[in-house]
């Protein structure tokens, strides 16, 4: 098998694999996401008890769930960078938690929007809300420490083992609504039980779940192509590669004159 | 189609502000995303320019020097 992955060891590979993708997952994503919230929108029926506000959950339920799995994402990638020294796989954690951070964000903004008129209120100190803008705290914690250090395998060492030991957040989210009396509802969907909600609210919502996994995708590559760059900034690979994009560029502008 | 109306769209049954408040600062905060992720690539590219031109000038000092 190392033989195999040994060729994409190499942030050049990687780099140029990534772009090859990059369009075609962008282009999933946007497609995923206009059908997703459009069915959502205008062609799922009201809810009965919550009428047209329980549209939110288009978008809150698909970032909350894709939060929590950039998070352990994050984390996978921060025990391969600390076990196995690889450094493409701390350079993950740059590309992913400003991606998680901003999931985590919006599921907490559209809850709180969604609560205001099904709760009363726009934010109650509860089990579920509480571990979950400590998921946002965790994010921002790792981002801050991965760009806090000038020397960046410090700053990669020290945000990893913050995002390992950050998992322990990850069941409390889950089962918080479990384990505690919440004011938040159970889980929407589930694994292995059929969910409680009608064909017409499920379907668009399971497109919205692949479109933000889509989007999530894309958004992370297109931050992992950023930062080899960044990493490997004085490599001849990546000044041949600046050069011939400002080259391709002079030409377009000539081209147009 | 579940309104009869434009109207009645943007209205949501009552709930307009709240949906369209969700909606709209979450895509406002995705689209940050996607803007800075394109402007840090820029500026990568400004930063190989602004190297280059560095080790231009050091080039041509050297040739002036001998």
């Amino acid at each position: 098998m190392w033989r195999w992955l040994h060729p994409y060891a190499k942030p050049e590979v990687v780099y140029h694999l990534l772009g090859r993708w990059l369009p075609w997952v962008t282009l999933g994503a946007v497609a995923t996401l206009s059908i997703g919230l459009i069915w959502g929108l205008v062609f799922a029926p009201a809810d009965y008890q919550q009428g047209d506000s329980y549209r939110i959950i288009f978008v809150h339920v698909p970032t909350a769930m894709l939060s929590m799995s950039l998070y352990l994402a994050l984390a996978i990638a921060a025990f391969i960078g600390r076990v196995w020294q690889l450094k493409m796989a701390d350079w993950a954690l740059a590309a992913i938690a400003p991606v998680g951070m901003v999931y985590t964000f919006i599921s907490l903004f559209t809850g709180a929007v969604w609560g205001k008129p099904m709760w009363g209120t726009w934010w109650e100190w509860d089990a579920r809300l509480t571990s979950q803008l400590i998921l946002l705290f965790l994010y921002i914690g790792v981002l801050a420490l991965y760009h806090a250090f000038s020397d960046n395998r410090t700053g990669a060492k020290a945000a990893g083992i913050l995002a390992m030991v950050g998992v322990i957040n990850i069941p409390i989210i889950r089962y918080s609504v479990e384990w505690w009396n919440s004011l938040h509802q159970g889980a929407t969907l589930t694994v292995f039980e059929r969910p409680p909600m009608a064909d017409s609210m499920l379907y668009p919502l399971l497109i919205c779940l692949l479109a933000f996994a889509l989007l999530a995708a894309a958004l992370v590559m297109q931050r992992m192509r950023n930062e080899i760059l960044r990493q490997e900034l004085r490599r001849p690979w990546v000044k041949a590669q600046f050069a011939a994009e400002l080259t391709e560029a002079n030409n377009g502008q000539k081209g147009q004159a | 189609m579940q309104f009869d109306s434009w109207q009645a769209f943007i209205n949501m049954g009552g709930y307009g502000f709240y949906v369209w408040l969700a909606f709209g600062v979450s895509f406002l905060a995705l689209a940050l995303v996607v803007v800075q992720g394109l402007q840090a690539r820029r500026k990568l590219q400004q930063e190989f320019v602004k190297e280059q031109q560095r080790q231009q000038r050091l080039a041509r000092r050297k040739r002036e020097v001998t």
